[in-house]
């Protein structure tokens, strides 16, 4: 291999100049979050004089924080729990079977991976409506769950095609059922595409904002980002509380992020090679 | 406990007991075996159908009627709505915007996304920090980094300050109160967020690369720029294939930033297909205008990234 040359050198000058460009809307973010309210006409760019935490103090309380997170984490640990144990469930038979209603219903599956959710927006937000639905997180669930259907059977399917046979054969043999071969033969080695669909789902459902906009606004059931829209209306032109809010409304995703970095990555880059 | 399980094996594979000739090809009876129940797909169908498939039937439905979204009965009034949709000068910039918004965002989130990873898939030391670091934007809520960009691009804004603190104050610019430039704004916003996906999707086919065919055009004598238009960048076309099919159609579909940056002004000069859809149903009662302009939009997500795939389908089968 090739050792680090001086272009090397001017390669990681440069990347790690973009890297600073790319850092610097981070940078004000936090510089504005830690200065005292009261003071102002201060440059964007200087740090604060006398850095205080008392923005993020208020913005939890003001903007319900800690509500809104219970409420965003109940809705994403329910969906991505239903949308994986649901679509590995449905790829399985769909992979196995060569036959005509298995080709229909994944070609049925595929067809929901064009469709834009803005159709279907307006009348299923009628249907909520009815049921007596809106402002409640059941609403939601349901709506992320249907919606992310497709693409996770997609990711289940083609993991299943290229799986062996072997394992889930021995247990048939042995007498085991269906049911009982899926879950404690089938499903374990799915493990790594879990994983992919599992952070994929996770990352959509959190960050999701335009239907639990509209299922949400105005009850005491709010996600972060419908949180943080209400706060920010409400406080505009106060950016270092605002951004003591956006900082707390990001750092739940953040920290996972970091934490598993590599898994994160490794799921947004594998996932989508199908 | 195995043998509790029996009977259900059995009773789950009616076709083994129609046919089961005791001297069968092992294939045979082995898919007979393995039948899998379909009624495995129906839970997942289910939510499918009740989230997706039936409210868009309905949408495509209520295109064609009067429906204001409260009254209890609507008349179908044919095509009127799309006809009153392209008689609109709002929904006709709308629609330019909505595919001006995807085509730039295309183009110049995979530039900077391939750039990038070509950037840290050389022997730089600080690959590994960059990586994780370009894609980090991308994980952050998008209402987050609109709100943010937001203050970024007032007038006396950070972005303004950082040009004058760099001597080029003359490039400040109100960002997004400009309707000549609120739109590329807009793209720059999504781009940074974005940039770092496109580029962990081009690293993944890069490394896919084997090293024999690196050291071989070294041999040849080839160039980095030649290098790159020969051999790696044939290589890398399923990754330019799942790129250009992502960012077009998250182009396409985009609201979340906008909505919260511009909310489409001004004067609608963001408005795109999406701001339109939301606002025409819940702030003006339009729902049937409203559906009319979403199967618009659906129509141009399944001709374009139709046309999108076809054509990257062809290079990706000329190149291997």
């Amino acid at each position: 291999m090739k050792r680090y040359t001086w272009r090397t050198g001017v390669l990681e000058a440069v990347m790690i100049a973009a890297a600073l460009a790319f850092a610097f809307p981070v940078y004000v973010l936090l510089v504005q979050a830690l200065r005292p309210k009261e003071v102002t006409g201060a440059s964007p760019l200087s740090p604060p004089a006398a850095p205080t935490l008392d923005n993020f103090a208020e913005a939890w309380q003001q903007a319900s924080l800690g509500p809104a997170i219970v409420n965003s984490t109940l809705v994403t640990v329910v969906s991505v729990v239903l949308l994986v144990v649901f679509s590995s469930l449905a790829a399985y038979p769909i992979a196995r079977s060569t036959r005509g209603w298995s080709r229909a219903v994944f070609a049925l599956f595929m067809l929901g991976l064009l469709l834009p959710f803005q159709l279907a927006l307006i009348p299923l937000y009628q249907t909520m409506r009815d049921l007596g639905l809106l402002g409640n997180p059941v609403a939601l669930i349901i709506y992320y769950t249907g919606l992310q259907m497709p693409f996770s059977v997609f990711l289940y399917t083609g993991f299943l095609r290229s799986l062996d046979r072997g394992y889930e054969e021995a247990a048939m043999m042995d007498g085991a059922g269906p049911v009982r071969t899926f879950f404690n033969v089938v499903l374990p080695l799915l493990r790594p595409i879990t994983g992919t669909v599992v952070i994929l789902n996770v990352i959509f459902v959190w960050n999701d904002f335009l239907t639990p906009l509209l299922y949400l606004s105005g009850s005491g059931s709010q996600t972060i980002p419908v949180a943080l829209f209400g706060f920010v209306g409400q406080y505009v032109s106060q950016w270092p509380l605002v951004f003591a809010g956006l900082i707390i409304g990001s750092v739940p995703v953040l920290t996972v992020y970091f934490a598993m970095q590599k898994r994160v990555i490794q799921g947004f880059a594998g996932g989508l090679k199908g | 406990m195995e043998t509790a399980m029996a009977p259900q094996a059995q009773s789950a594979t009616p076709a083994g007991s129609k046919s089961p000739p005791p001297p069968a090809p092992a294939g045979r009876a082995r898919s007979h075996r393995t039948a899998v129940p379909w009624w495995f797909v129906l839970p997942a169908l289910a939510f499918f159908a009740f989230a997706v498939l039936v409210p868009s039937a309905r949408g495509a439905v209520y295109s064609f009627t009067d429906w204001d979204g409260l009254a209890r009965s609507f008349s179908f009034v044919g095509l009127e709505q799309y006809r009153a949709l392209f008689a609109d000068e709002n929904a006709r910039d709308a629609l330019v915007h909505t595919l001006l918004i995807a085509f730039a965002v295309t183009i110049v989130q995979n530039a900077v996304g391939l750039l990038l990873a070509l950037g840290v898939n050389s022997r730089i030391k600080s690959r590994n920090v960059l990586r994780v670091f370009f894609f980090a934007p991308a994980v952050i809520t998008p209402v987050v980094t609109a709100y943010l960009w937001k203050y970024l691009y007032s007038p006396e804004g950070a972005v303004n300050a950082a040009f004058e603190a760099l001597g080029l104050g003359f490039l400040a610019q109100n960002w997004l109160g400009d309707s000549d430039i609120a739109l590329w704004s807009v793209v720059a916003v999504i781009v940074w967020q974005f940039a770092g996906y496109s580029m962990v999707i081009f690293l993944a086919g890069l490394q896919s690369i084997p090293k024999e065919i690196y050291e071989a055009s070294d041999m040849d004598g080839a160039g980095p720029v030649r290098r790159f238009w020969h051999i790696v960048r044939p290589m890398l076309a399923p990754a330019f294939t799942i790129n250009l099919m992502l960012s077009l159609v998250g182009g396409l579909k985009l609201f979340d930033q906008v909505w919260v940056m511009t909310q489409g002004g001004p004067g609608g000069a963001t408005d795109t297909l999406s701001t339109v859809i939301y606002r025409e149903a819940f702030q003006f009662n339009a729902f049937a205008y409203s559906t009319a302009m979403a199967v618009v939009l659906t129509l141009f997500v399944i001709v374009l990234s139709g046309v999108q795939y076809g054509y990257l389908g062809r290079q990706e089968k000329r190149n291997s």
